[in-house]
């Protein structure tokens, strides 16, 4: 009886100290892709940040067709209307996401292209420092959804494998989307010097 | 023997020992959350880490000796007065990478800049190509923006690496940036972090290690020869390793400075975030 009750009582220990651990684990890894997110947020944010100005600068300089910087000036629109908290990152969610920052890149990217034909703007001073900005800038959102990936993966990893996912079951940790690259993203503005 | 007693004594030990794992938990957190930092995409188009340690890594052998030393000299000055980490890396060509994920590559891999402060930049030349960037860590994107910094390859470098004056170039360029970047960092007088990293683990096991040091010395003083059933759990193989296994313990490098006769201490583990800007001659 007293046998058999210690035996219970260290099996419930050694349960109890596996779900501990376990959920430590979880929890380093939930909160190491929370911080990775913000990053990532924050480079995107850095960016439309950017736009305003870069549309200034290049409305002042030159004569600019009008379609191309409404495009760009609606992508920024919807791209920071799609706001995602660290514990909605689902999959479809990070897709949304991703989907509409593409299209900002991709209408950025037109705007650059027809910037080259413009040499009032191409010789302005203000407006080759922004390209440079914005190269940075586009520098630091592949580099942080890089990091975030590799977050991501190491999270849905641990989540995935036995024994953590009957805890992760529990605790209530999903598995997480990834960034993926797409055919706009391959497009993003590249800057020619 | 006193079972109820034992019982007790059992789930006392097991509550502080997770009041402890609770507690240890955030340490633990904050010293891997530095260490991730790594590169995730580990290749070997990025050279290895200069050993002995060095500021300016002419991979191409394109400045002679002298420039070298004199532009190493100034770097590491600085270096030694700002802890701000300066490095030159020099190379033919950056294949397959463009330069500017070389450079910040290089920085994440080496390390440079400090800890926490990531108050390093790499130059960095690719010789065939014809390439400059300039890529700042974390904490000198303040100092350095990518305006600032491509404004320097621009109005700096070009100039002198079109007359072929690589040498000028290069120190007129650095000279630009320490000028910049004063002020926003000094030197520790000494540094200690990492220390408590492993601690908790060691302190963990221990716990863990006590309890079944415990349990088996009171299994054995209650009569009964119980060896077969205490075989199948020795020692702490129950805490998973497994949650874990992600965490590449990169960080730390080599924070011993006794090197001999004022030499280059190393690259401090700073962290590169892709900032910067670069341009071509």
């Amino acid at each position: 009886m007293s046998k058999s009750l210690i035996i219970v009582v260290v099996i419930a220990l050694i349960l109890g100290m596996y779900g501990c651990s376990s959920y430590n684990g979880l929890v380093q890894s939930d909160t190491n892709v929370q911080e990775k997110w913000a990053q990532v947020q924050t480079q995107y944010q850095r960016r439309a940040d950017l736009i305003p100005n870069l549309v200034r600068t290049v409305q002042g300089a030159a004569n600019f067709e009008k379609s191309t910087l409404t495009a760009v000036i609606q992508a920024r629109a919807n791209a920071t209307g799609i706001k995602l908290n660290a514990d909605q990152l689902t999959p479809e969610n990070i897709q949304k996401f991703q989907a509409a920052q593409d299209q900002l890149s991709g209408s950025l990217s037109r705007l650059l292209a027809v910037a080259e034909s413009y040499p009032n703007l191409k010789a302005n001073q203000n407006f080759s420092e922004l390209q440079a900005q914005l190269e940075g800038t586009e520098n630091r959102i592949a580099v942080s959804r890089n990091d975030f990936n590799g977050a991501v993966k190491t999270y849905n990893q641990s989540v995935r494998s036995f024994p953590n996912n009957i805890f992760a079951g529990i605790f209530g940790f999903p598995v997480k989307g990834f960034f993926e690259a797409s055919q706009a993203a391959q497009s993003a503005p590249t800057v020619q010097f | 023997m006193n079972v109820s007693f034992l019982v007790s004594s059992i789930t006392r030990t097991v509550r502080i020992c997770l009041i402890f794992l609770l507690l240890i938990a955030p340490v633990g957190l904050q010293a891997q959350d530095t260490a991730t930092d790594d590169g995730t995409t580990a290749s070997t188009a990025i050279p290895d880490k200069p050993n002995p340690p060095r500021l300016v890594n002419d991979f191409a052998g394109i400045l002679s000796g002298s420039e070298r030393s004199q532009l190493e000299q100034k770097l590491r000055a600085y270096n030694d007065s700002t802890s701000t980490q300066i490095t030159v890396v020099i190379v033919k060509t950056t294949e397959p990478y463009p330069i500017g994920d070389f450079a910040f590559q290089v920085g994440r891999k080496w390390g440079v800049g400090q800890q926490g402060k990531n108050n390093g930049l790499v130059l960095a030349w690719a010789t065939q190509t014809r390439k400059i960037f300039i890529a700042p860590g974390y904490g000198l994107e303040g100092a350095i923006p990518d305006a600032i910094a491509k404004r320097i390859i621009t109005n700096t470098i070009v100039p002198a690496f079109k007359q072929e004056q690589y040498y000028r170039g290069l120190d007129e360029a650095t000279t630009e940036i320490i000028r910049r970047a004063s002020g926003e960092y000094k030197a520790d007088p000494k540094d200690n972090s990492g220390d408590d990293e492993g601690s908790g683990a060691i302190f963990i096991g221990l716990i863990i290690f006590l309890i079944i040091i415990f349990i088996i010395a009171r299994r054995n003083r209650g009569g009964g020869n119980n060896r077969n059933r205490g075989g199948g759990w020795g020692g702490p193989v129950f805490f998973p390793t497994s949650t874990y296994s992600g965490w590449g313990n990169s960080g730390g490098g080599w924070s011993g400075g006794g090197s001999s006769g004022g030499g280059f201490g190393g690259f401090g583990g700073g962290s590169f975030g892709g900032g910067g800007a670069g341009g071509d001659y």
